[in-house]
């Protein structure tokens, strides 16, 4: 009686934010679940997010939600974390910023979130990052590959990135076209803002002197026949692009108008065949039908895809999907939500029976460096960086799939050398869910 | 004592029978209540529209102290929808001209702002505000010279390329305005004063989201009294005149071209007070929170609300801010998926609209305006005919 005593004001000081890390001292075998925060109870945990569910981003993104939604029913089905049923709560912002604020207020103000995952977009999830940080909400993986989440965990300790970083992705990118193509005559097309600059940032590190253009788009603006006509002219023959899907069909098109080949290296973001070929159908109103014209480009990868069908992550989420999931085919997106998800789970296990708010941004930063899950390498997640993983493989579009070119490399922001990856990938745990030990502090 | 200069006389009653342009009718209320003894309020306008004021003041904090945090941050929301809407619906409904650049005019006024709050020490929040109105302003009237000379459709294309045109520029020199991902903006922090003010009046907890419903609410409180009085001054007759009878008015020797103009800067002006309220409300600035969808957003809820009618921008408004929440949480109930759900919002939203359109075309404030006026002039008539009746007999 007095131990629960002793554990209730521990995680009250916690809850107040001032408190030391005693309430983790209550999440010994056989001590009971006590609502030891905002969004906690006795049997529930409360998370939220906001994607774009509709609007011009919600074909695919919108999907991501479904993913996480399936992942934690099936959770839910085999007892959840300590017990607790994971309530998942997500709001549509259309993927406008005022709008992310608004529903952002409606999660922590009036549902009580106990934390948020997986908010996306760079402007959007923008927005919010200073109302949670300001609210000791946690802010967990971030889907977005921003720097802005992890760089500088002083200014938002409360937020995670999840994801590969643009600029890393970029340093990978350019090793690899210096190591493979040396003689290539590199042209660059960029989204004319951060995920462009630091993709750029992070391969001209690598290959500066091959490179003969760099062409920028401004989204929104669908005629991209000056930049793909620079780029040629350039003669450029060699196109790393960081770019949106919708501009990766974009610049196919025009590529073909223009009679223009070069090899293409699409970045992780633009690169999803069964979405690049759906919009080909749709902008060139039929005369263009799938992905045939993205086949032979080359992408990168942190995470397994649909098309991997002996990957056994795969076959988890597939199970998964069929015993949980909705309507509709597991897609990329959807695996995309159910890998967060499950890094969500390590991170709640992690965080303790009775976990706080505080104790869960704790427990990330000390032991999530060390967990393994379907994503390729690890996440840098320290005290020093909230940044996620960092490790990609570079992939061959063949078809609807992809093939593997180059195993995982990992890196890091700055001028961290990039290097092997030669950890045997992880395999699924029973049920695909993780098991993680407490962390203690 | 002359019959037409009587108020029973046959003329005068005539007059007022004559129903308005009904698409407008939320408009015409009259400059001075013309009822005896219905009304507690003065009936000079500058006095009465004070008491308002001070009620609404007074309504106003009670409203935010009894409700959630959640309700105060929707309320912050509802303030910068509303004085926006309030501004667009004196130049729409008062003055004849549509834009649908309202948008981009709030983007002026956010960016502004954004930029003000950016500096190391940023000058007081009045100033800042000002600020953002006088460069809204600036945009208004440059782009208010052009409206002037358009109509119609044209006008609508003109303001078009402006709510598309202006949040490009945002993104074309990104070195400065941050580009796609918009600028950041910390809003600025609650003074003491506001602390103990909330401690006193209900003891609750002077949050950051609070401050900023209060900010919202007070910027609303100041521009809809400006806008009250100003159409119920010669200025609003004018506007009026020049709304429904281009050549009498000109006639009178009103200069047309002028006129509008003033409209259009006094809507920008609201506009920029709007965006600068946004940029701290939302705390980013970022072209992706000023598109078209906003401009027409504003548009639909000074229509639904009732052409011209202040109360009726700010009902308008609130069905912008609580009718998508709640459908979205009805349909949750209802067994919808997240996905689904949220779908519903914009769904019912159209359908409010159609409906609205058909059994209400000028708006919850218009169409109640306008049954009143039908009543009085059917009462009017029938005293008329009664007193006929016995001067005959």
């Amino acid at each position: 009686m007095t131990a629960i005593a002793a554990a209730t004001v521990a995680s009250t000081l916690a809850a107040c934010g001032g408190g030391d890390d005693g309430s983790s001292s209550s999440a010994e075998g056989g001590g009971e679940n006590e609502a030891s925060d905002i969004g906690v109870t006795e049997d529930s945990i409360k998370l939220g997010a906001h994607y774009p569910l509709t609007g011009v981003a919600a074909p695919g993104y919108s999907e991501i939600p479904t993913g996480v939604q399936a992942y934690f029913d099936c959770l839910n089905k085999e007892g959840g974390v300590y017990g607790r049923d994971i309530e998942f709560i997500f709001k549509d912002d259309a993927y406008n910023p005022s709008q992310t604020s608004q529903v952002t207020n409606e999660l922590v103000l009036e549902e009580e979130i106990f934390a948020m995952m997986s908010g996306l977009g760079t402007p959007t999830h923008s927005a919010v990052v200073d109302f949670l940080n300001d609210e000791g909400v946690p802010d967990l993986f971030v889907s977005s590959g921003s720097l802005l989440w992890g760089e500088n965990p002083e200014e938002y300790p409360m937020s995670f990135g999840w994801q590969t970083d643009y600029l890393s992705e970029g340093k990978i990118i350019g090793e690899y076209i210096a190591n493979e193509f040396p003689d290539a005559k590199v042209g660059l097309f960029l989204q004319d803002d951060d995920f462009g600059q630091d993709g750029e940032e992070g391969i001209r590190q690598y290959l500066d002197d091959q490179i003969v253009a760099a062409e920028r788009y401004v989204p929104g603006n669908t005629n991209v026949g000056p930049q793909i006509a620079a780029l040629q002219a350039a003669g450029a023959d060699f196109v790393v692009g960081f770019n949106v899907p919708s501009y990766t069909a974009l610049s196919q098109l025009t590529a073909l108008q223009l009679g223009y080949d070069p090899q293409w290296f699409y970045s992780n973001v633009g690169s999803d065949p069964n979405l690049v070929g759906g919009l080909l159908n749709r902008f060139s109103e039929g005369k263009v039908s799938d992905a045939a014209l993205l086949d032979g480009a080359l992408t990168t990868g942190y995470l397994p895809t649909v098309d991997m069908t002996d990957n056994p992550w795969i076959q988890e989420f597939s199970r998964i999907w069929d015993e949980c999931g909705g309507e509709g085919e597991l897609s990329n997106y959807r695996v995309y939500g159910m890998s967060q998800a499950y890094t969500m789970t390590q991170a709640l296990q992690a965080a303790g029976q009775n976990p706080t708010r505080e104790g869960l941004v704790e427990a990330v930063e000390a032991v999530g460096a060390e967990w393994e899950g379907p994503v390729f390498a690890p996440f840098r997640y320290s005290e020093d960086s909230h940044l996620g993983t960092s490790g990609m493989t570079i992939e061959r579009i063949v078809g609807n799939g992809s093939e593997e070119v180059q195993p995982v490399r990992t890196t890091d922001i700055g001028d961290a050398p990039i290097e092997e990856f030669d950890k045997e990938p992880a395999t699924p745990p029973a049920n695909g869910i993780p098991d993680e030990e407490a962390y203690e502090g | 004592m002359s019959d037409l200069q009587s108020p029973t006389s046959a003329a005068a009653g005539k007059a007022t029978d004559d129903a308005p342009t009904t698409s407008t009718a939320g408009a015409n209320a009259p400059s001075a209540p013309t009822g005896t003894g219905r009304s507690f309020l003065p009936q000079s306008t500058l006095p009465r529209h004070l008491v308002v004021l001070v009620l609404s003041a007074v309504l106003a904090v009670v409203l935010l102290e009894v409700s959630s945090p959640y309700q105060n941050s929707q309320i912050a929301t509802l303030s910068y929808y509303a004085i926006a809407a309030g501004g667009l619906t004196v130049l729409t409904g008062m003055n004849g001209q549509i834009s649908l650049g309202h948008g981009a005019l709030m983007a002026a006024g956010a960016y502004t702002t954004a930029l003000f709050l950016d500096a190391d020490e940023p000058l007081p929040l009045p100033v800042i505000l000002l600020a953002a109105i006088v460069v809204a302003t600036v945009v208004g009237a440059l782009v208010g010279v052009a409206a002037a000379r358009l109509h119609g459709p044209y006008l609508a294309g003109a303001t078009l390329a402006l709510a598309v045109g202006l949040p490009g520029l945002a993104i074309y020199f990104h070195d400065i305005f941050g580009g796609e991902q918009g600028m950041r903006v910390r809003a600025p922090q609650a003074p003491d004063a506001f602390e103990s003010f909330v401690q006193t009046v209900s003891g609750n907890n002077a949050s950051s989201t609070k401050w900023l419903a209060y900010v919202g609410v007070i910027c609303l409180l100041i521009t809809y009294f400006f806008l009250a009085n100003l159409v119920r001054s010669r200025i609003g007759r004018t506007w009026r005149a020049v709304r429904d009878q281009e050549v009498a008015a000109e006639l009178a020797g009103i200069n047309l071209g002028a006129w509008r103009v003033l409209a259009f800067v006094v809507s920008a002006a609201a506009a920029g007070l709007a965006g600068g309220v946004l940029a701290i409300v939302v705390r980013l600035a970022a072209p992706s929170g000023f598109t078209l969808v906003l401009s027409l957003a504003l548009l639909t809820a000074i229509v639904i609300g009732g052409l011209g009618s202040l109360l009726g921008a700010l009902l308008g408004s609130a069905l912008l801010v609580f009718l998508p929440p709640f459908v979205t949480n009805l349909g949750s109930d209802f067994g919808l998926n997240g996905t689904e759900a949220a779908q519903l919002a914009p769904f019912v939203y159209g359908v409010v609209l159609i409906v609205a359109m058909i059994f209400a075309p000028a708006g919850f404030v218009g169409t109640i305006r306008l049954r009143r006026m039908t009543a009085k002039a059917r009462r009017g008539s029938a005293a008329q005919a009664k007193a006929a009746g016995a001067n005959g007999g």
